[in-house]
């Protein structure tokens, strides 16, 4: 039994108050609060162990080689990756998308080639795909949304064919909170001979994630919404795909030559991390996959079902409020609403004076917005660190804003 | 900061003043902003470089029409040499709340829609 009070005690924003309440936190899709244990790996790096990674010989050099290399290797095993080869650090999950876009995209689309993608991703799976498909003359298709919020599966057999080459998909929606059948869907896609994306933003803070059991070609995914820090992200990749692909960016660690004639690349995974790394932010987030699994993801999960449950049976109560999406066995932590004819960011400015943090707007996902014919709408997003009694405050300011502006 | 939506503010959300269309106007612009999808179209009939009526027709959220509504009672009866003059401070004024950055934005709208159609910007 983990006691939700001492576990509160760790993250520091926790204690804060907002307009003199205490902060209720529920922001939690758009970045995680972060724990004492991770904010203490970053600041021992920059204390103790300062230097550049992979290039000198000196102790601090290897001492910051060796916690960058530890983490990667504990990011692996969080995702029950084959290999740490297979982890490619990147700032955040929509670089991680790009660098798939730009590498495998670009040198294996061809016209008539078909990327097939869904109506309810974040704009980081979108925007990407619509550049590269124009580049490439290869068609962007979409799986479109049923009004319960979740994607109309009975149209893949059409929209999945011979010439699909990637199906990328969510695995939990930031705004609908569905949760899509992963491992499904990776299979149809391999059936038709097609890669799988899985964009893994929302599920890999939220859920236990098995890239193998997935089965899934690449899983993308960012630190800062799961403890860790801002500008650390992840790629993973199958080993014989990552092994073909073109580097994403040029420049020093990356190589493994360079003459004036040209230059021959480095090994995986640092074929594709050019550059100085965000090496303390890396860190970071291997604290912060430390205290995750420490807590355990399938209490992690069981946790979020308890608080979204709770939430969509008291927020349901409130006079006009209307939540998007399914009901709370196929949701993760995210519930969107709207309040009546109320703007969404009246909504969050008068929970804001309660101290309570939600974010107003289309939440870098306007399709799923224009399906349902509304310009943006509210969002509460749960993590295991929130409490019922958030909830209930939650569902009180709520009936606040319809008092007053309803 | 219950202040925002202090009860002047509400009162002209719930009940906007000159909300709808003018017959035959004789300056009309049309605004949106696009981070949080507020849209105003302001109407303004003149006479003699006075500005005898005005309505505005939109949707966004509670600070952007309750600014229209204020906005829209305030300039009648002036010049339009007045009102290029007439500006952000006035119009923070009338509202009378602080106002952080982005929510700016919003209460600044209807005024981003007079400034254009006064000194006669076209339309996007």
């Amino acid at each position: 039994m983990i006691a939700i009070e001492t576990l509160r005690t760790e993250f520091p924003a926790l204690q804060r108050q907002v307009n003199s309440r205490p902060l209720a936190y529920l922001d939690n899709a758009a970045t995680s609060q972060k724990p004492l244990a991770v904010l203490q790996a970053m600041d021992d790096y920059y204390r103790l162990h300062n230097a550049n990674v992979h290039r000198g010989v000196h102790t601090l050099s290897e001492e910051a080689t060796a916690l960058y290399e530890g983490a990667r290797g504990r990011i692996a095993r969080f995702i029950h990756a084959p290999s740490s080869k297979q982890v490619i650090f990147t700032r955040n999950a929509t670089e991680a998308v790009n660098l798939v876009a730009y590498s495998w995209g670009l040198s294996t689309l061809r016209a008539g080639d078909e990327v097939l993608i869904t109506e309810m991703e974040h704009h980081a799976d979108i925007v990407p795909w619509q550049i590269i498909t124009e580049r490439t003359g290869a068609t962007l298709r979409y799986v479109p949304l049923a009004p319960e919020g979740t994607l109309r599966l009975d149209l893949l057999d059409t929209l999945l064919t011979e010439r699909t080459r990637l199906f990328a998909f969510t695995a939990m929606s930031n705004v609908l909170g569905t949760i899509n059948p992963v491992a499904e869907l990776v299979q149809r896609a391999h059936a038709v001979g097609a890669l799988a994306l899985v964009d893994g933003a929302q599920s890999v803070p939220h859920l236990p994630v098995d890239v193998q059991a997935l089965d899934c070609d690449f899983l993308v995914f960012s630190g800062h919404k799961m403890c860790g820090p801002t500008g650390s992200g992840v790629l993973y990749g199958r080993r014989e795909l990552l092994e073909t692909m073109p580097p994403f960016m040029g420049g020093g660690d990356m190589i493994r030559e360079v003459r004036l004639s040209g230059s021959r690349w480095n090994s995986l995974p640092w074929k594709f991390e050019a550059g100085t790394p965000a090496i303390a932010e890396v860190i970071g987030l291997g604290a912060a996959v430390d205290y995750l699994s420490a807590l355990g993801m399938e209490w992690v999960r069981q946790r979020e079902h308890e608080l979204v449950r709770y939430a969509m049976q008291q927020l349901s109560q409130v006079e006009g409020l209307h939540i998007l999406g399914p009901g709370p066995e196929q949701r993760g932590g995210a519930v969107a609403f709207t309040l009546g004819d109320v703007h969404p960011h009246d909504i969050a400015a008068i929970l804001d004076a309660e101290g309570i943090a939600i974010r107003a707007g289309h939440h870098c996902a306007q399709p799923i917005h224009d399906f349902y014919g509304i310009p943006a709408s509210a969002r509460a997003s749960f993590y295991f660190y929130n409490t019922l009694e958030e909830i209930d405050r939650l569902a009180v300011a709520l009936t606040k804003v319809q008092t007053l502006l309803g | 900061m219950d202040s925002l939506y202090r009860e002047e503010i509400l009162d002209h959300y719930r009940h906007p003043r000159h909300r709808g269309h003018l017959a035959a106007p004789d300056i009309s612009h049309s605004d949106h902003n696009p981070f949080c999808g507020d849209e105003i179209t302001l109407e303004l009939k003149v006479e003699d470089g006075v500005v005898t009526d005005a309505a505005f027709d939109g949707r966004g959220c509670a600070i952007s029409q309750a600014s229209a509504s204020m906005m829209t009672d305030e300039i009648i009866g002036k010049s339009l040499d007045e009102l290029k003059q007439w500006g952000k401070d006035d119009l923070l004024a009338l509202l009378g709340i602080e106002i952080g950055p982005v929510r700016l934005k919003c209460a600044l709208l209807p005024l981003k829609a007079l400034k254009a159609g006064v000194w006669g910007v076209d339309e996007e």
